[in-house]
């Protein structure tokens, strides 16, 4: 019903129009009835100023609020991305070097450890040495006091072994010949005899 | 409205004047068109705004798919005309959507469907013209008009080239707009046919119902088929619009 009071209305129109501006519009008119409406250009003007104001208002929603803000906000999340990920990379290199000084520490701890152990065997040897020496060292001079004192023993003894032939010459010359010797003579003798 | 009306394919095209406005003797008026254009820039512009209006970092489900069509027009453009191309984002953004949803909503049944009209697809197609040829020669004055002249072509056939491009250039706006009004117009009267067939036959008693599965399973097909044309042809018409854009900004081949 509608359509056809609306078609009423701009028959109407269009024969106002008539009077004025010819037989254009009564010419659309009259193709509006059997026309294909897509074809019709009754409505050619009234289509396309529509479509500018809605398109027009669109395309300034779009171009003013809608384009920058979804720009925004993927711009937000790749700068988020990169972000983060920059961080991670810090992080990993932080911990990579925290375990290379962990390692360098240890093999550093390693090598002190090693020295030390050396450091203390060879103080440990060093010492024994010492003790050895000194033992060593006590040892041979006990050895050559005792050699000392065998040899003063053995040269008294063998001057006590002089004077006691010599004694024994001279009693025994005393007694056998009856004569007199003096130590000198009875001296010279033994020394003879030991000679031989 | 009768029976006939209901079956008549062509009907759902009909214009109907919601308010009546003439103005220098041009009839400007408030149409159902018009309606659906305003609904469709309404529905477009109000999805986009409101599905990013938390500005999620990690998005919903409304921003994902408002986030998916921004990436979607963006490598588009990209692809088409360079980095330098994408200062026409908002247009061919904004063309794209607004196909896209006019299409969309032209599925709705009783929605009227305003790309199935040649002369808002031609205004479409000669607003992207319209700025390639602007920005052309506004950028590259006359050396725009290299745009018909291929390099590397032997200066014996150029002037057979140089009309072809002309003609191919002409034809564009024309290629353009028919491409997406003619699938949308056809789509529509396909789909209006079959159903139409599934009344016809299915008043007929039994017999009839049982002859109406067949065109019934085609219009369901169909209105598969349908949605997909329409993300279909928004696609090719924001496609197009890339590449023409690319003569513009790079008119030498």
């Amino acid at each position: 019903m509608f359509v056809t009071s609306a078609f009423a209305a701009s028959t109407e129109a269009g024969a106002q129009d008539a009077h004025a501006a010819g037989t254009e519009v009564p010419a659309h008119a009259g193709g509006h009835e059997g026309a294909f409406p897509p074809f019709n250009p009754q409505y050619f003007g009234s289509q396309i100023l529509w479509l500018a104001i809605a398109f027009g208002i669109f395309y300034l929603i779009i171009s003013r609020a809608v384009a920058p803000r979804i720009g925004a906000i993927l711009e937000d999340r790749q700068d988020r991305i990169a972000r983060d990920l920059d961080e991670a990379s810090r992080m990993k290199a932080e911990s990579d070097a925290a375990v290379a000084a962990f390692e360098k520490e240890l093999a550093d701890a390693r090598v002190k450890a090693g020295g030390i152990a050396a450091e203390a065997a060879a103080a440990v040897k060093a010492e024994a040495e010492k003790e050895r020496a000194a033992v060593e060292a006590s040892v041979s001079e006990k050895l050559a006091a005792a050699e000392k004192h065998i040899a003063s023993i053995k040269s008294a003894a063998l001057a006590e072994v002089g004077s006691i032939a010599e004694e024994t010459v001279t009693e025994i010359v005393r007694q056998v010949v009856g004569v007199e010797l003096t130590s000198a003579e009875a001296a010279a003798a033994v020394k003879s005899a030991a000679g031989n | 409205m009768s029976a006939a009306d209901k079956v008549d394919p062509i009907h759902q095209f009909q214009l109907t004047e919601l308010f009546h406005i003439e103005f220098g003797g041009v009839n400007l008026s408030f149409t159902n068109s018009s309606l659906f254009m305003v609904v469709t820039a309404v529905v477009a512009a109000a999805f986009l705004y409101f599905a990013t209006s938390s500005r999620a970092l990690v998005p919903g489900r409304g921003q994902s798919v408002a986030e998916m069509s921004y990436d979607f027009v963006a490598n588009m453009l990209r692809d088409g005309a360079g980095s330098h191309g994408m200062k026409f984002f908002p247009l061919v953004f904004s063309l794209f959507m607004f196909v896209l949803v006019a299409n969309l909503l032209g599925m709705v049944p009783y929605f009227f469907t305003i790309t199935s009209h040649i002369i808002v697809t031609f205004a479409l197609a000669l607003l992207v013209i319209g700025v390639v040829v602007v920005y052309g020669f506004y950028k590259h004055g006359l050396h725009f008009l290299n745009v018909f002249v291929p390099s590397g072509i032997p200066i014996v056939i150029l002037p057979l080239v140089v009309a072809i491009e002309v003609i191919s250039f002409l034809s564009r706006p024309i290629s353009l707009s028919v491409r997406l009004f003619a699938n949308m117009l056809a789509g529509h009267i396909t789909l209006k046919v079959f159903a139409g067939f599934v009344v016809s036959l299915g008043s007929l008693g039994a017999i009839g119902v049982a002859g109406a599965v067949l065109p019934l399973l085609m219009a369901v097909a169909l209105t598969g088929l349908e949605f997909l044309v329409a993300f279909l042809q928004a696609y090719v018409f924001a496609v197009l619009t890339c590449m023409y854009l690319n003569d513009a900004l790079h008119p030498g081949h």
